[in-house]
Order: structure tokens, then C-alpha cells, then sequence
């Protein structure tokens, strides 16, 4: 996803003279391009988030529109402040760009993963969060990221294309099922490991697929409200722990909908349950985010 | 030479009676830097400066300043510290174009100023950008990382006033983490530093402006040399004016003592 949107960013310099690009001593090998298409306009923070943070609101208040860009860990967690009471609270047209969400950087360890950002960022004032799934959804994201000209957290993963025969819609259905008898939630690049599951699964042209690249969620979105209403039924995949992530969201939009609801499993990150680590992939199966028992979870729903 | 102390003593004034009206702490912080506030709000902010005021706890100082200049009504500046107002202890955000930005947790105005005085290069506009902090201030981290992106960039748009009372959160600047505001560090980080007594405004501005016209890729420190509580003797210099409320006798001693110092 980091060449794509280091493609999409150097376009965007070219076209956009109000656009500042800030990094925080990061991207080697990925900015390059960046930093030649903005020139003056591509800024080196340092290693130095905090300052990063409140420097980028110093400039939108200026008129400039920023994007800051570092690992995600390292620029959520150590600047939230900066982010709510810099950027959030004067509802700055600031963006920032975190790469590798999730287990992203898998053996690299737990300061490089990034398990509860949307929890941290999402309920903050005027910021939205968008955790694009595929690299085609990643592009649209920043389509509204720029046009809306408000904060925005961009999480990025490892992104993969969306199969030609799905389409993918902000809160949208990428997979509609005939006879269907299960609806499925998930959220960002994990959902490459839904669509792995669901080619090698029996049931998988009975279920309903939604993509929600967007939080907070404040509703449900009509079309996933009736699929939940027919089926009763709902698994909900994220690479994120429960708290403050898309299950409780989902969750809760049910309960104060009042929807009949026979079964709910969520499927989450769940931290480093056995106290050791590994890859991205290593992770997923210790979290039940991997294909094989995303698979088994829908087989328990039939 | 202007003769500031008759708005020097009516602004102390104004801020023992919202103090005294709210029953709210922080009167020594105000009085402390007020001074600072005037050269910068009144004498030296041109419509294209920014001004941060990074020690939000001291926001009764840009109220009384801003309602002598009109932007801060007298029906709201009487609602400091009151349920429904947009005067709260600290700074809020997105209620006064001369207060862009809401502070009142320490660190925070340094790195904002450093930003809009980078914005003012790129854009190669000559407005200043004007901060102010408190030496407990320096404490924070942030500090360090604005202070060397504005060397390193060259900001000489930036002028730094740092209110030094020697007093922060629970005792004397120096015993706690020792002098972050010492001339000497900032000077070897690269700023052009200079200190200068904080209550005479005359002095801050002829300096500011003298400074401020030197365009030879310095960022700017001014260290405002200051005694909490200024104009109040049982105030001054005293930690606990950062907390304490005033009780009637004490109201009322307090502004004997400012009219007699500033009117007589």
C-alpha cells in the first residue's frame, strides 16, 4: 500500500500547491518521489513526532493542507495529545498517515504494532479514521481525505487488489449472497484473508460481505442493517483489539437498533496471548485472523 | 518614552476583579506575564503576526488585553470562569481570532508557532510569529524538538518570550530539573537570545522590534525576566498565587497595593 500511496501523494504534490508533506524521519526507499515532486514542501521533522504534530497544525491554521507521515505506532500513540488538542480540537485539515497498522510489522514487535490507534484517535472530536482494505478503496479514501479538509487518520496495511470480480464501496457490500444466511463486517487489509476463506468455503454464495473502512461508525449503513435483519447473523473480522474497535461499534448500532440478533462472533487482535511473536501471519493464527479459522467460524454459523 | 503604567495598572485590576468575581486561582501567573502580553498584543502584533499564548493558565492576561482592544466584549468578559461562557480558565477553541489556539497543557505553543513561522517562509510572507511560554514550560520535551527544527530551518520569523519567574507546579524552577530556560542552552542550540527585565514593556518592544528586523536565519528567544504576582507584594514571588483564590481582605489589599504602585 506504501508505493501506492507514495504514487498517489506525487501526483497530488504536483497539483495541489497548498499541500505539505511532513515526515517524521521515515520512508526510506518510498518518499523519494515525494520529495522530488514537492521540494521545499516535503519537511524532515526529525525524529521528533510530537513536535511533527503541533508544527502540522501551526501550518494548517496558515492555510496549508498537511499530511504527516510516519510508522503508525509511532504516530499515534506518542503525540495522541497533539492530535486532539492541536489538530482535533481547531479541526485542522491535518492527515496522518501511519503505515503498517495492525501486526503490520510483524517480527519487528510489539512497539511496531499497532493493535488499538482507532481506538485511541477514533473518538476524538471532527477526526475521522479510514482503514482502507485494498489498494483501490486506499485511493478513494484519500479522494475524501483531501476533498473534506478536516483531521484524518490513515491506516495503512498490506494491501492487495480487490479481485475483478467484487467491487469495493466506502461501507458497502463487496459480496452479496443469494439465500443468504450470514452477514460478515471486516475492516481494512484483513479482509484479504475473508476473501481467502470464503473461496475455499461451501457456504460462501450464502453470505453477505461489507467492507467499513470508516470509523467511528455512527450507523449502520441501510444495506448492512437489512442484510443483519434477514440473517440474524453477524462475524465481524478487524485487526484491532475489541475495545474501541469495529465489533463493539457493530455491536452496539445492533443493540439500539433493536435488531433480532440469533449469533454474534467477533474476531479480533488479541494482543500476544501466548507471550511470543512472529510475523504478521504468525499473528493472524494466534488471533484466529487467519483464513483457515475464519473459514471454520462461518462453517459454525450453518 | 510612553508611559505604560497606567494600562499596566488597570489590567491588574481588571484581572484581581475576575479573579476575586470567580473565586479562581492563577492570579500570580497572570500578573507575572501580562506585562509580555501588552508589548506583544498591543504594541508589537501586526495584523500578519500570530500570536500563541502557550501558558494557557494564564488566559485571564489575553482576556483583560483583548477586551482593552475590543475583540472581548465586557457582558463576556464578565462570564469569566461562569457555567455557559467562552472565558474558561484555559483557552477554548475556535472563539476569538486573536487566540487561534486552545492551550492550557504545557508544550503544546512551540511547536504550533514553529509551524505557522515555517508556513510564513514557504509562503515567503514576512508575518512574525509570536509565542508565548512559562520557564516551567521548558521542562517539556516538545520544547527541544521545536527549538531545533527552528534553527535547523532557519526561522528567524519566530520570536520566542519565555515569562521567567523562577516558579513552576510545586517549587523553584532550579531545584526541580535545574534551568531549562537558562540563556545559555538555548544560545548553544542556536537561537539569538537575549534577556530582558519583563515588566518594562518599552524595553521588550524596542528589543522585540530590533531583533525581530534581523533577518540572519536566527530563530529569536527573548527570557522576560519576571516576579510572580508582580505589583502584589504578598503575592510576589510566591508559589501558591499559582493556586490560590483571593478572600474580600485580600482583594482589597491586593488593589490598594496596584493603585498605589501604578497610579500614584
Amino acid at each position: 500500500m506504501r508505493k501506492h500511496f507514495s504514487k498517489y501523494i506525487e501526483q497530488f504534490a504536483i497539483e495541489n500547491d497548498d499541500f505539505v508533506f511532513i515526515t517524521g524521519d521515515l520512508g526510506y526507499k518510498a518518499l523519494e518521489g515525494v520529495a522530488q515532486n514537492l521540494g521545499n514542501r516535503f519537511i524532515n521533522a526529525g525524529v521528533a513526532e510530537q513536535n511533527m504534530i503541533g508544527m502540522a497544525a501551526g501550518m494548517a491554521y496558515k492555510g496549508f493542507r498537511v499530511l504527516c507521515y510516519s510508522i503508525a505506532p509511532f504516530i499515534v500513540y506518542r503525540c495522541l495529545e497533539q492530535i486532539r488538542n492541536d489538530v482535533c480540537f481547531h479541526d485542522l485539515p491535518v492527515t496522518i498517515v501511519g503505515n503498517g497498522g495492525g501486526y503490520g510489522y510483524g517480527i519487528m514487535g510489539s512497539s511496531h504494532h499497532t493493535l488499538d490507534d482507532i481506538a485511541c484517535l477514533s473518538g476524538l472530536p471532527n477526526i475521522t479514521c479510514y482503514i482502507p482494505a485494498f489498494l483501490e478503496d486506499m485511493n478513494s479514501s484519500l479522494d475524501t481525505i483531501f476533498a473534506n479538509q478536516r483531521p484524518a487518520y490513515l491506516r495503512l496495511g498490506l494491501g492487495k487488489n480487490i479481485p475483478d470480480t467484487l467491487s469495493v464501496k466506502e461501507y458497502g457490500a463487496i459480496a452479496k449472497g443469494s439465500n443468504v444466511n450470514l452477514t460478515i463486517i471486516v475492516q481494512g487489509p484483513v479482509a484479504n484473508n475473508v476473501l481467502e476463506a470464503l473461496r475455499g468455503n461451501k457456504h460462501s454464495t450464502k453470505i453477505d460481505l461489507f467492507v467499513l473502512n470508516k470509523m467511528p461508525v455512527r450507523s449502520l449503513p441501510d444495506e448492512l442493517r437489512m442484510s443483519i435483519e434477514r440473517t440474524k447473523k453477524a462475524l465481524v473480522v478487524e485487526e484491532h483489539i475489541t475495545v474501541g474497535g469495529l465489533g463493539s461499534a457493530i455491536s452496539l448500532l445492533i443493540n439500539e437498533g433493536a435488531l433480532p440478533l440469533q449469533k454474534f462472533v467477533s474476531l479480533r487482535a488479541e494482543g500476544y496471548p501466548n507471550g511470543l511473536f512472529g510475523s504478521q501471519t504468525y499473528h493472524y493464527e494466534v488471533s484466529g485472523l487467519d483464513s483457515k479459522n475464519i473459514s471454520k467460524q462461518i462453517d459454525s454459523f450453518f | 518614552m510612553t508611559d505604560f503604567t497606567e494600562l499596566q495598572g488597570k489590567l491588574r485590576l481588571r484581572i484581581l476583579k475576575l479573579h476575586y468575581d470567580a473565586n479562581a486561582g492563577h492570579i500570580g501567573c497572570s500578573l507575572s506575564c501580562i506585562d509580555i502580553m501588552i508589548a506583544i498584543l498591543k504594541f508589537l502584533k501586526r495584523p500578519e503576526d500570530s500570536f500563541i499564548l502557550s501558558k494557557g493558565h494564564a488566559a485571564s492576561a489575553v482576556y483583560v488585553l483583548l477586551n482593552h482592544l475590543g475583540e472581548i466584549s465586557d457582558d463576556e468578559l464578565n462570564s469569566f470562569y461562569k457555567n455557559g461562557t467562552t472565558l474558561p480558565a484555559h483557552p477554548a477553541p475556535l472563539k476569538y481570532k486573536s487566540i487561534p489556539f486552545a492551550t492550557g497543557s504545557l508544550g503544546h505553543g512551540l511547536p504550533i508557532a514553529t509551524g505557522i513561522a515555517k508556513a510564513n517562509k514557504l509562503r515567503a510572507e514576512d508575518g512574525m510569529s509570536y509565542v508565548l511560554m512559562s520557564d516551567g514550560e521548558t521542562n517539556e520535551g516538545t520544547s527541544w524538538e521545536a527549538a531545533h527544527f527552528a534553527v535547523a530551518n532557519k526561522l528567524d520569523n519566530l520570536v520566542v518570550f519565555i515569562d521567567k519567574n523562577g516558579l513552576q507546579g510545586i517549587g523553584n524552577t532550579k531545584d526541580i530539573l535545574g534551568d531549562t530556560a537558562a540563556k545559555s542552552k538555548w544560545d548553544s542550540i542556536g537561537f539569538e537570545t537575549i534577556e530582558v527585565d519583563g515588566h518594562d514593556i518599552g524595553m521588550m518592544c524596542s528589543i522585540a522590534k530590533k531583533i525581530s528586523d534581523e533577518k540572519n536565519g536566527q530563530p529569536k528567544l527573548i527570557i522576560a525576566n519576571t516576579a510572580k504576582g508582580r505589583g502584589v507584594s504578598f503575592m510576589e514571588n510566591k508559589m501558591e498565587w499559582h493556586y490560590l483564590p483571593m478572600d474580600e481582605s485580600q482583594y482589597k489589599e491586593a488593589s490598594e497595593m496596584i493603585r498605589f504602585k501604578y497610579e500614584s
